[in-house]
């Protein structure tokens, strides 16, 4: 299929019908823990975006070269090291290690750079930034890009897998910030008492992940419109 | 003068119910929505956790004399994430059809906000005895919190529990409560339930102690 329809409905995919935080159910404690006004919320969204996108670029680049089955550099250090060249070399038994240490340094870098360029930048990211380095979002969208790897008939060049993360975040984005646009109006409502705080917010995720199951099947919508628009 | 810590036995005890990891503390919450359509899935997540846990906990308060603070929770990532990696290849080895079926959510213990949180409050500090009773304190909280997500989820929704039908087979089957929506409105009513039974003890004794 056509490479620019492939990624509109990675993107739609990620961002609508499979949703980080409503569908697969990653970054729920800043759902729920950032997500009492729509200014700091849609700030989240958008570090989060900021570092899944780095995230997912770092860790492509180490699954494609390195942790893959059958990738260039161990392989070459394994025919350097006088091994049988037939062998097929798997480094993917590390990957996890590999992509934690990946996140928590990229979130320490990004950190550092924008705190030396974009001061105004980092005074309104606060506190958000060292915490994303636990927000399983990231990790989530690594995972699944490397889950396209393992299969060398489908791999994903890089522009798929920015494309899932971008989607992903900007997913994430969405759901945070309706979440604090509905909590704000909460706020003057007359909650029962014992669901005050998270129980409360977990039954209006529930609503949200109703409305986003409406989303379902819209891909195949897009995919005959996008096959019609670029035939 | 630093507070007194905990013996080891108050930790097992906090770790069941009064610190409940996902009814008080509100941690590790993707796996617990994630995994809790069925009784089968959330148990095997329990018992991956507690494995990740228990071996990390264990690890840390080991080195904890070799931690320098800022390298603290890198070194704590990476300890529990080479018990995920054996926990992982082990599920996938032995349990393979449950390994598919938890799919991303195994690999996420490593993000899991209850470990981290243990190994920095309790395992950094504290002996090796001290941290294991709390890693099987919490282990056991976190266990007793996805079953009982679970078994909402798995006898509304399907009408069965680990599997064997407990409800008649006329029972529909509420749908949504197996789907996403279902799990978060699960744990929504029940934090309510839970906060309103601990509010309801709370009253109980400020009455008693008005009356004394």
């Amino acid at each position: 299929m056509d490479t620019l329809a492939t990624l509109i409905l990675i993107f739609v995919g990620a961002a609508l019908i499979n949703n980080f935080v409503l569908h697969y159910f990653v970054g729920i404690c800043p759902f729920l823990g950032v997500s009492r006004r729509v200014d700091t919320a849609f700030g989240m969204g958008c570090a989060v975006t900021f570092v899944i996108s780095i995230a997912a670029l770092l860790n492509w680049t180490f699954t494609y070269f390195v942790l893959r089955p059958g990738a260039p550099l161990p392989a070459w250090v394994w025919a350097a090291a006088g091994g049988d060249p037939g062998t097929q070399v798997d480094l993917s038994v590390l990957s996890y290690i590999i992509y934690i240490f990946v996140i928590a340094s990229s979130v320490q870098l990004v950190e550092m750079y924008v705190r030396k360029f974009f001061p105004p930048l980092y005074r309104s990211f606060g506190v958000y930034l060292p915490l994303i380095t636990t927000n399983c979002a990231i990790l989530f969208a690594c995972l699944e890009i490397m889950k396209q790897m393992q299969d060398p008939t489908k791999l994903w060049g890089l522009h798929e897998a920015l494309t899932l993360a971008v989607g992903g975040g900007i997913g994430f984005t969405i759901a945070i910030s309706l979440m604090a646009g509905i909590r704000e109006e909460l706020d003057l409502c007359d909650v029962p008492r014992p669901l005050k705080g998270a129980g409360i917010a977990l039954i209006v995720a529930g609503i949200m992940a109703m409305a986003f199951m409406g989303f379902t099947g819209v891909d195949k919508g897009v995919h005959e419109a996008l096959s019609a628009l670029l035939r | 003068m630093p507070r007194e810590q905990p013996t080891a036995l108050e930790r097992f005890i906090n770790g069941i119910l009064p610190e409940n990891p996902i009814y008080r503390q509100l941690l590790g919450m993707c796996p617990v929505l994630a995994v809790t359509n069925g009784m089968k899935p959330a148990m095997t997540m329990a018992a991956a956790t507690a494995f990740v846990l228990i071996c990390a906990n264990t690890i840390v308060s080991l080195i904890r004399g070799l931690l320098k603070p800022h390298l603290r929770i890198l070194v704590f990532t990476l300890t529990i994430a080479t018990f995920v990696t054996i926990a992982d290849r082990f599920l996938a080895a032995y349990v393979y059809e449950m390994s598919k079926q938890l799919g991303p959510y195994v690999p996420l213990i490593i993000v899991n906000c209850l470990i981290i949180s243990r190994c920095e409050i309790c395992a950094s500090k504290q002996g090796v005895g001290v941290a294991v009773a709390d890693a099987f304190g919490m282990s056991l909280g976190f266990a007793l919190a996805l079953a009982s997500i679970a078994t909402v989820r798995e006898i509304l929704g399907s009408g069965t529990w680990l599997g064997l039908p407990v409800l008649p087979a006329a029972w529909p089957g509420w749908g949504i409560m197996v789907l996403p929506p279902g799990a978060f409105l699960t744990l929504g009513l029940l934090l309510g339930i839970a906060e309103w039974a601990s509010q309801r003890r709370a009253a109980g004794k400020r009455q008693e102690g008005g009356t004394r």
